[in-house]
């Protein structure tokens, strides 16, 4: 008796072959995952720059963390340069912080449910924290005023 | 009779460690840039409310909390571009135990930088 054996991805019935049932990315879901897999490392090499830039220009120069009070914060949100990289930083991080945590989420937590109600929790902080990041960036007052008075602390024009 | 589980090459070797270093840190960063968001959104409330709370951070336990944190920031960001490297350099995979020790000398010589920069300063005399 003899055996025919067919060439790789002849497709005939019976070849031995698995059948090609499987398919990548099928369903819903599209390319999501491979997306969220580039913008990790898009994202990631980014924020290196980013953070670093962050961490040397707020705590290695000049008197360090004592030079960090409101008026510091005011001197650099004066500046559209720093209001974009921290508006920059903002969003990347908090996207690449939550998808991390959404995949760590998918590894461990079995239930279907919990899974579904920690991720529910986790998109709701994100959601807040990137809005309200934003927010102060944009709103953000160098001489804020309560009820008509000038708040103590704050850096007002000249009467 | 095996005497070994498989998959040894890759359990309890470089890889893992890494990988779980790289879970680790990431988990720490991310709760860290909740809290940090929302203390730095006090500019927003009042001078007054942010400089005292930013106060609070300007103690010896915070500096040591502060430059723990530093240590996960930089392992995560020169691990995570070794992870780079080893998807899109041909030869990553190959060399991704050389990379490893490479990001651990960098990850030592930049941490020890920047602790002896921000622990002077936050315990120097001020």
């Amino acid at each position: 008796m003899t055996t025919d054996i067919q060439s790789p991805r002849s497709g005939k019935v019976g070849s031995g072959k698995i059948a090609p049932k499987y398919r990548r990315g099928a369903g819903s879901k599209g390319n999501f995952e491979m997306f969220a897999w580039l913008f990790m490392r898009l994202s990631g090499v980014v924020l290196v720059v980013l953070i670093f830039g962050h961490l040397f220009v707020n705590l290695m120069v000049g008197e360090g963390i004592h030079g960090i009070d409101f008026g510091f914060v005011a001197g650099k949100w004066a500046d559209p340069f720093w209001q974009f990289w921290d508006l920059a930083m903002l969003w990347l991080a908090m996207l690449h912080g939550t998808n991390g945590v959404r995949t760590i989420i998918n590894d461990y937590a079995e239930k279907d449910a919990t899974r579904f109600w920690l991720k529910v929790v986790l998109y709701a902080a994100t959601v807040v924290i990137v809005i309200l990041g934003t927010l102060v960036i944009f709103t953000f007052n160098p001489c804020p005023v309560a009820n008509g008075v000038q708040l103590p602390g704050g850096f007002c024009p000249a009467p | 009779m095996p005497t070994k589980p498989a998959g040894t090459l890759y359990r309890g070797r470089e890889g893992m460690w890494s990988w779980v270093g790289h879970r680790i840190t990431g988990v720490v960063i991310f709760f860290f840039l909740l809290v940090h968001v929302l203390d730095t959104s006090l500019v927003r409330v009042s001078p007054e409310a942010y400089t005292a709370v930013i106060g609070a951070y300007k103690n010896p336990l915070m500096a040591l909390g502060e430059t723990g944190l530093v240590a996960a920031i930089v392992f995560h960001a020169f691990n995570g571009l070794r992870v780079i490297a080893i998807d899109f350099w041909k030869k990553g995979a190959k060399y991704q135990r050389q990379m490893l020790w490479t990001v651990l000398v960098l990850w030592l010589i930049v941490f020890v930088a920047f602790a002896i920069r921000h622990l002077s300063l936050a315990l120097g005399g001020h």
